[in-house]
């Protein structure tokens, strides 16, 4: 994968959150999404907070939209697990909620304790009632990202981009094999 | 350790008294929202039915999308032991304007009163608490201004602290094991977000 690409689409993300008046950003530490992250902590307009863990991210939305104020959720699928209970508030306060999701397990994946959740992902999310929005090639991440904020804050739904890993390549992560 | 004389409900209102447009009120699922609800169900309470691990996420995404309000959140010890790292999270963030009450009575109260892990180890065998101190919980992961009340004399200041002092204040307060009625706000969650929305943003 070309490495001009990869930068841009996070670069573009952090477009689309800024377009679309993004005011806090959750996450915990992604090596897929580490570019946008450092971009959102750079930023004057965004508040960005490292969560212990990814259920937090359903509380901290609903709060932050009782407030005012759109967020968007940046995870990896070994995380979506962590967020299944409490995703049931977005049905029952139906209030919106953006999650991009760096898939693992997806495509290539090298480490097989990644398969039994980043394969279950869609299900699981759909299960509890979250739209999806999928993308593996960076020229449609811009396109998708936008289209699911509006569907999210406009539509007022629940809505995850599952930013496959064929999109993010696995060499994207640096890690080890062993 | 001597047991809790405090009582929930007249605590509450005291809590809550002369409460206006500035104080923002999240309580978690169970006691704490009808504990709520009794002193006077208004707008700006968000009264959970679910969601137990929530109130406290819950209550720093509001306080930073609302900086010059108040915000508190009144919940129980079962539902701050389920999201205990959440207090880490707070404490990274500093929200000068949040105030976080536990209601300690060291019973899962909903289920049947059952030992949360803040009862005593020795209740016995099969209804054995851990001892756990909240308020140290909280200390350690990082919000300083952390305490335990337990006696009468020390209510004023710590209803004063919950509604002025700068945060992130953290109290929990030791209560007594009581059999209350049901007093219940609205359970239509979107009903309850959207007038809480109403009432702080206009039209929501």
């Amino acid at each position: 994968m070309n490495v001009a690409t990869t930068v841009d689409w996070r670069d573009q993300i952090f477009e689309v959150f800024q377009d679309h008046d993004i005011k806090q950003v959750y996450h915990v530490p992604d090596a897929g999404h580490s570019r946008l992250i450092e971009a959102c902590q750079k930023s004057n307009s965004i508040r960005t907070l490292a969560l212990t863990t990814e259920e937090e991210a359903l509380g901290l939305a609903a709060g932050a939209w009782l407030g005012g104020q759109r967020s968007a959720t940046l995870m990896q699928s070994s995380g979506v697990g962590n967020t299944i209970n409490l995703m049931g508030l977005t049905k029952t306060l139906r209030f919106p909620f953006l999650a991009l999701i760096t898939m693992r397990g997806d495509y290539g994946e090298f480490n097989s304790w990644q398969y039994p959740m980043g394969q279950r992902t869609p299900k699981v999310l759909e299960a509890m009632g979250v739209q999806l929005y999928s993308v593996d090639e960076a020229r449609e991440v811009k396109a998708t990202v936008d289209a699911a904020t509006r569907a999210a804050f406009n539509g007022g739904q629940a809505v995850a981009v599952l930013l496959r890993q064929k999109l993010i390549g696995i060499k994207d992560f640096g890690k080890k094999t062993a | 350790m001597s047991t809790p004389t405090l009582q929930r409900r007249p605590l509450v209102k005291m809590i809550l008294a002369g409460a206006d447009d500035n104080l923002l009120v999240i309580a978690g699922l169970g006691s704490p929202n009808w504990d709520i609800t009794n002193a006077g169900d208004r707008p700006l309470n968000m009264p959970l039915w679910g969601g137990m691990g929530a109130p406290v996420p819950m209550g720093l995404g509001l306080a930073i999308a609302q900086p010059t309000k108040r915000v508190l959140v009144i919940t129980g010890d079962g539902d701050m032991l389920m999201s205990l790292s959440s207090l880490a999270t707070v404490a990274a963030q500093q929200p000068d304007n949040l105030a976080i009450c536990v209601l300690d009575n060291e019973k899962f109260g909903e289920t049947g009163n059952q030992a949360t892990a803040t009862s005593p180890r020795n209740n016995g065998p099969t209804d054995s608490g851990a001892g756990t101190d909240l308020s140290v919980v909280a200390r350690g992961c990082g919000i300083a201004d952390s305490a335990l009340v337990r006696a009468e004399s020390e209510v004023a200041q710590l209803v004063s602290d919950l509604r002025k002092k700068k945060g992130p204040v953290f109290r929990v307060v030791k209560v007594m094991v009581e059999k209350l009625d049901f007093i219940m706000p609205p359970q239509d969650g979107a009903l309850l977000k959207d007038r809480f929305r109403a009432a702080l943003l206009g039209s929501a």
